[in-house]
């Protein structure tokens, strides 16, 4: 059947309103949150670990059960009475549950879920369930995780390294052994996350009869992942449907890691025995979503004189957190193909570990391996530029991938579609006033400024092989679990009794206005305006066409999605042409669909195109030979280039290849080192573009993100394992002042491998941004390392050189650092002085009722032994306050001289240990002078949602208990000066740090 | 006012968006609890509960408040006015909305309505306001979507189809 | 993240308010602009039994002015104060440090007096009471008295008002003649927590002093010399020094003594040059 091709063009490319804008303008956006709920239905809260590492002794869930309103407690002994544990992507003996099974092993990690009629019952019942955990030492850096003297996380592994392959591409030894040049940088890249703002939700029913689960969850894909939750669940694929909401606020990724929720809160329902729903609040999501991994990465390179690389080294250490969540390790393979980025290089080294620490799991997060890779690769072609006293961007260009050589098949076996990278770079440095911008840094500089500018080139890899994580297994192992590859899109189009079109995907859409793209596209196909088009985006796994590809993710919309709707409607087209030109009695090849009619080459005879859609469902005796219907088709498309790692461990790790060029202008404040970006540019090759508007949307908020992650954000966890970074007061998500907006260019090389033309674009900037700020800082400042986020009391150092001391001793010495590995120690010392002799201030610290009167809000000390005491403690700071037990020991007595006092607290807001020596020795004046030294550590939830200000506020409550001792003890000299002893017997009674 | 006891549900009244709601809430329910899930006006989102993010943002009595920071029963008696009440008229975008939709200042929409109600209470009260002011008041509101710029685009286009009197910006 | 429930009180009076709190102590606290206690509930890191909400006493929406002080009472919003007729003239450093306080929206609901209470050590209004010698007047039950800043604040979110006590209103000394005023902070975001906040005033004598927040627990004031003077920079280093600076998420101990030599300096040549 020959048909003519669709008015091309018509509404794809235009940046037409989206059809989405109405409803959310209005406040009639349907989030998970908005949805009505079945009546009957409970509301979930998660009891999180306020441990970094420990294991629970017991879990009493009794006074939680007890309160009215509470119909159920469940803990880790129910997930795995009616669940199993999560597939792990390595051979390992590894769980991965979505509970705490006897110990914790991240702080924010649930350990009981409470479900009541109300969100606030079911917290109340939180602050009921009392847990007994053991604190183990903790590791956080994935470096210190491969010691031999590291804790280990999960003991049946019996070490922390989970996964570890070497790659060898071409020659590299011999490679390295003839250039002249070895070029090396070890560079850290942060945790951070993408943070969408609105968090996640799950609702869930558990259904006895059909043994199955009806979960709905703004989850956004990829649905290989429903594969993981039903068997987790332990039921079939066709027993647990899974649907999304229309709308979802924004997922970057992030919204893939929402699945150990689904299985934890469906098995709540379950045993709950009523429909269950939980939001997630902003806490939890800081503590217990997912980040992007954190990398320490060593990379060589061999380098020609003139810049040239002919090989890399690469030692990659991945760390994603307590657990190996699917699809981990994706994030260090997704960028396999294209560790040599935007170059020819065609020896290749590579040695990927994996490795686990005390921190939160790691999931998808825009640009998903690219930070990591680009960060390595872009800092040291601007480090070879520098060693070599050249210019980067000359560096850059006599590397790049030569233009004639694409489709180009790079070292590591990605087959990159279509570009031509440099005169994408010659156009962004004409357009982008590249000249312009040098002659700014020079003249800033002359007048004494600190301006840097920076380069980095990049490739956006999109449509994702899902083939490509199977490269953490050996080819054997592969062999044996049997090929993994392609990319499935589906699309769906639905003709109605009066022939108006609906077309259903799978695409689950976070906000980039998949309906409005698919609109156009559909239109053009059948000659109708977008707006006679409905789209559907909420998937029901029970019903739509979809595969373990569907979701949102590797920027895939426009290169597959979109292009699967295209051929859908083109099948579908080709028959109501048939159609037509039965009912036209006009030639198949006439046939024109055209402003919503259809025609045979003349306007005036043409039926409405409504009529020739619904001929179907009236009239199906009528329809041409050999067309059954036209009411229904479904495309799925998967690319042919996209097949499974082979023995050699080439892998074309996905199938598009966006080319990024950025440079920027940075200053740094000579006094406050505050960066500022003066100029940012940022060429984009994404292939044939659908809708301008969409796509500037895509580069701008990728960029957004970039810089905060360059500048701003770190999700900081203390080496004690407890979480720094607890609030949005502390995780720094960039506003409007702090996001520059970017010179957007464009180069378009349309790819050959995908329907439309089109690649992805929306993660590109996630990649380049924070390399090229760096490059830029390195540039201005004249320094090898920069360490993401660029803090400026960094920079601050360096740039102010030694610090002036002061005249005078200052008043209050500033603390020792804390360094034990594995714990945040706080340490101290002071002193006081009160008027009573020391015998009688030795007693006092002895006597439980003196103690009971000084301690401030003591309901009891008892005294358990000569040397050891219990108190029950009420401790605030302002309008925070709390409960808190206390124990503490006495050792090493030298009546009247000194004692060691050692404890512990713990309470709903945190806990604490410590030790601390006081010695007392007489004044002149028949005084005491007390003096202390001390060593704390303190976590829990204050520590990670008021860290700013627990310093201060452990001094408030010390300062408190040395007043009330002074008075006791006869006045002391005026005010009371110490700062400083708070935290010893804070860390002691209770409150934090 | 009695003292409202901690244990009950006690009633509110709202003008909401000109028209008078009424509803329950125990007193530590937080005004976007009662908006979305009392009154079932789910327009305002809510996206930190600690007051931050500024996607919860609505007028009480005419003012920029975070909906989060507050109690239902604080205002009890108050003119709230939400996103659902920026309309001009079923069906038609307000000024400020339509600016969003034609600059593409919106994504996933989740933030987008605190983000119009600040411009709304800011263009009534300064219609000549700047792009360094619209920046500067635009800084209590998080959006992970658009870069940001996009939305100052729109927010300069409402103030001038706004001051320039244009109705008909369609 | 809910509250753990409370009981609410809307009081019609400074009477009924001062009585309720005399009455109920440590359980009850003042709810003005709820700013920052309405997070504190939501994360359950306070749980009071009992809420007081002063926003409806007509006589705590004042602000005064007798010449001397600017008398701002309980009720006050920030908003209110930062579109305080004649601010600008009558006391220019709240004028200037105002536009830092928070972010506009919650400025239009937070009250000055809400934010002297909980005394963080970054809160600008706080700086500024304590850079103008300012006074808070606290009452409990029908007993009033009024502390000067520099007593009141005491620590981290600590101050010298007992549990019984409410603010009923905190004075600002309006400018003194001659004198001259600048503000500064600096934060790694617009509107966060400043990491550094500077308030200087310079005299007709030409003498100085700096006021400075978000490094020691409270907001701390120092007189310097001019800053041509010769012993200038070491009298600014001491004081640096002196705050005993603490390293945390944002920004190290290092970088907060810069920022105070630096800013601070910047701040007070500034407050200099307006004075000129």
């Amino acid at each position: 059947m020959s048909v003519a091709a669709p008015s091309d063009g018509k509404w794809v490319g235009q940046s037409l309103p989206r059809v989405e804008d109405a409803a959310l303008l209005t406040g009639r956006g349907r989030y998970i949150d908005d949805l009505p709920v079945a009546p009957g239905t409970l509301h979930a809260a998660i009891l999180r670990s306020p441990h970094g590492h420990a294991t629970i002794e017991a879990i009493d869930v009794a006074r939680a059960l007890a309160l009215p309103g509470v119909a159920a407690v469940i803990t880790g002994d129910d997930v795995k009475r009616y669940g199993s544990s999560m597939v792990v992507g390595v051979k390992a003996p590894l769980d991965c549950w979505p509970i705490a099974i006897d110990k914790v092993r991240y702080f924010g990690e649930p350990v009981a879920v409470v479900v009541a009629e109300s969100r606030y019952i079911a917290e109340d019942a939180l602050d009921r369930i009392d847990v007994r955990y053991v604190p183990l030492p903790a590791v956080i850096d994935p470096v210190a995780a491969l010691e031999e003297d590291a804790p280990v996380l999960h003991e049946r592994l019996g070490r922390n390294l989970v996964s570890e392959r070497a790659f060898r591409y071409g020659d590299p030894e011999a490679a390295f052994a003839a250039a002249p040049h070895r070029i090396a940088i070890d560079v850290r890249y942060p945790r951070n996350a993408c943070t969408p703002i609105e968090t996640y939700g799950v609702i869930a029913e558990y259904d006895p009869g059909l043994d199955g689960y009806d979960v709905t969850a703004n989850f956004q894909g990829p649905f290989s992942i429903h594969a993981v939750m039903a068997r987790a669940l332990k039921v079939p694929g066709n027993r647990l449907r899974l649907r999304t909401p229309p709308d979802s606020g924004g997922s970057f990724g992030v919204k893939q890691g929402i699945f150990p929720y689904v299985v934890l809160v469906a098995i709540a329902a379950r045993v709950a025995g009523r429909p269950v729903k939980w939001i997630e609040d902003r806490l939890e999501h800081l503590m217990g979503s997912v980040t992007a991994t954190n990398r320490a990465v060593t990379l060589a390179a061999a380098v020609e004189a003139d810049g040239r690389i002919t090989a890399l080294d690469w030692d990659q250490v991945e760390d994603t957190g307590a657990h190996l969540r699917a699809p981990e390790p994706a994030t260090l393979y997704r960028m396999h193909g294209n560790m040599t980025g935007a170059y020819a290089i065609r020896n290749v080294a590579i040695r990927n570990r994996v490795v686990l620490t005390n921190k939160m799991p790691t999931g998808l997060n825009r640009g998903f391996g690219g930070p990591q890779v680009y960060f390595a690769l872009e800092r040291l072609v601007h480090r070879i530029a520098t060693t070599l006293k050249l210019d980067p961007l000359d560096v850059i260009r006599r590397n790049l991938i030569p233009a004639e050589a694409f489709p180009y098949r790079t070292a590591t076996g990605a087959l990159y579609d279509s570009g031509n990278y440099q005169e994408a770079i010659a156009a962004a440095v004409q357009d982008g006033g590249l000249a312009d911008l040098i002659a700014r840094r020079d003249a800033a500089r002359a007048e004494g400024r600190i301006y840097g500018i920076g380069y980095t080139a990049a490739v956006e890899p999109s449509v994702s092989n899902m083939g490509y994580i199977t490269a953490v297994l050996t080819p054997e192992e592969r062999t044996k679990a049997g090929p993994k590859n392609g990319a499935q899109a589906s699309a769906t189009i639905s003709l109605d009794a009066v022939g108006s079109v609906s077309v259903h995907v799978s695409s689950t859409p976070q906000g980039q206005g998949h309906r409005t793209v698919l609109a156009q596209v559909v239109a053009d196909a059948f000659g109708l305006t977008p707006a006679d088009v409905r789209v559907v985006t909420e998937v029901d796994t029970s019903r739509d066409a979809w595969s373990i590809a569907s979701g949102n993710y590797s920027s895939r919309f426009a290169p597959a999605v979109a292009g699967a709707a295209r051929i859908a409607a083109e099948r579908l087209r080709a028959k109501l042409a048939a159609i037509a030109a039965k009912q036209l009695d006009a030639d198949l090849e006439d046939i024109r669909f055209d402003k919503g009619r259809v025609h045979a080459g003349d306007p005036e005879r043409s039926l409405a195109f409504g009529r020739i859609a619904s001929t179907s469902h009236w009239a199906p005796g009528e329809l041409p030979q050999g067309i059954e219907h036209a009411i229904r088709e479904t495309a799925f498309w998967t690319p042919p280039e996209l097949t499974a790692p082979d023995a050699q461990d080439n892998v074309n790790s996905s199938l598009c290849h966006g080319f990024i060029f950025d440079f920027c202008g940075v200053e740094i404040d000579r006094e406050t080192a505050a960066v500022r970006i003066d100029k940012y540019v940022t060429m984009h090759d994404c292939g044939r573009i659908l809708h301008p508007g969409m796509v500037a949307g895509q580069v701008t908020g990728g960029f957004a993100h970039a810089v905060g992650a360059a500048l701003l954000e770190e999700t900081a966890y203390a080496p004690d394992g407890s979480l720094e970074s607890g609030t949005l007061a502390d995780y720094l998500i960039p506003t409007v002042m702090e996001t520059p907006e970017p010179l957007i260019l464009h180069y378009e090389s349309p790819s050959p491998f995908t329907p439309l033309g089109a690649k992805g674009v929306g993660e590109g900037n996630c990649m380049s941004t924070p390399a090229c700020i760096a490059n830029a800082v390195a540039d201005a400042l004249g320094i090898e390392d920069v360490t993401l986020p660029i803090r400026s009391s960094v920079l601050a150092e360096h740039l102010h050189g030694p610090e002036p001391e002061p005249l005078r001793p200052p008043r209050v010495a500033p603390p020792a650092p804390a360094t034990k590995a594995g714990e945040r120690v706080l340490t101290g010392e002071g002193e006081a002085v009160v008027v009573a002799p020391r015998q009688q201030v030795w007693n006092m610290l002895l006597d439980p009722d003196v103690l009971m009167s000084i301690i401030p809000g003591a309901h009891g000390v008892e005294k358990v032994s000569e040397t050891k005491f219990t108190a029950d403690v009420t401790l605030g700071v302002g309008p925070v306050k709390s409960r808190y037990s206390a124990d503490i020991e006495l050792s090493d007595l030298d009546e009247p001289n000194g004692v060691t006092l050692t404890g512990g607290t713990q309470g709903a807001l945190g806990f604490g240990k410590g030790s601390g020596r006081i010695t007392l020795t007489e004044t002149e004046k028949g005084g005491t002078r007390i003096g202390y030294t001390y060593q704390a550590a303190i976590g829990g939830k204050v520590a990670s949602i008021g860290g700013r200000l627990l310093d201060g506020a452990a001094r408030v409550v010390i300062g408190q208990f040395f007043e009330a001792l002074a008075r006791k003890a006869g006045g002391g000299s005026g005010r009371l000066h110490v700062p400083g002893f708070v935290k010893r017997l804070l860390a002691m009674i209770g409150i934090a740090r | 006012m009695p003292r409202l006891s901690a244990d009950r549900r006690h009633p509110v009244t709202l003008n909401l968006n000109g028209r008078t709601v009424r509803g329950e809430a125990e007193p530590r329910m937080s005004l976007t609890d009662f908006l979305r899930h009392e009154i079932g006006a789910t327009g305002t989102h809510v996206g930190c509960e600690h007051g931050v993010c500024g996607a919860c943002t609505v007028l009480i009595d005419g003012q920029t408040a975070r909906a989060c920071l507050a109690l239902a029963v604080q205002v009890d008696g108050s003119d709230v006015k939400t996103v659902e009440g920026l309309e001009e008229e079923p069906g038609r975008l307000g000024v400020i909305q339509e600016a969003f939709r034609e600059h593409h200042g919106l994504q996933c929409g989740f933030c987008t309505p605190g983000f119009l109600m600040t411009l709304d209470a800011l263009f009534r009260e300064r219609p000549d306001a700047d792009e360094d002011l619209i920046r500067e008041t635009l800084s209590g509101h998080l959006c992970r979507c658009t870069g940001y710029a996009p939305i100052v685009r729109a927010a300069l286009a409402a103030r001038d189809w706004l001051r320039d009197g244009e109705t008909d910006h369609a | 993240m809910k509250s753990a429930p409370f009981d609410y009180l809307r009081v019609d009076s400074v009477e009924e308010a001062a009585q309720v709190l005399a009455a109920e102590g440590g359980d009850a606290r003042i709810i003005a602009g709820g700013q920052s206690l309405m997070p504190m509930l939501a994360m359950r890191l306070a749980t009071p039994a009992l809420l007081v909400d002063i926003m409806h006493v007509e006589a705590l929406r004042r602000i005064d002015d007798d010449g001397k002080v600017l008398r701002i009472g309980a009720g006050v919003r920030q908003r209110t104060l930062e579109h305080h007729a004649g601010l600008a003239e009558r006391h220019p450093l709240l004028a200037k440090a105002l536009p830092w306080v928070g972010h506009s929206q919650t400025r239009a609901r937070g009250t000055v007096c809400g934010s002297i209470a909980h005394a963080d050590p970054s809160a600008e209004l706080a700086l500024v009471l304590m850079a103008c010698g300012g006074t808070v007047h606290l009452r409990a039950g029908r007993k009033k008295r009024s502390v000067a800043a520099a007593d009141f604040f005491t620590g981290m979110m600590a101050t010298a008002k007992a549990e019984n006590e409410m603010i009923e209103a905190v004075s600002y000394p309006v400018a003194a003649p001659g004198h001259s005023y600048a503000y500064r902070e600096i934060a790694r975001r617009h509107g966060d927590y400043a990491i550094v906040g500077c308030a200087a005033t310079a005299r007709p004598d030409g003498t100085t002093s700096l006021a400075v927040a978000g490094v020691a627990d409270q907001p701390m004031v120092r007189d310097l010399p001019p800053p041509d003077d010769s012993g200038f920079f070491d009298a600014l280093n001491q004081f640096a020094w002196d705050l005993n600076a603490r390293d945390d998420l944002h920004a190290t101990g290092r970088y907060r003594r810069d920022m105070v030599r630096r800013l601070g300096r910047q701040t007070i040549e500034e407050a200099v040059r307006c004075r000129d």
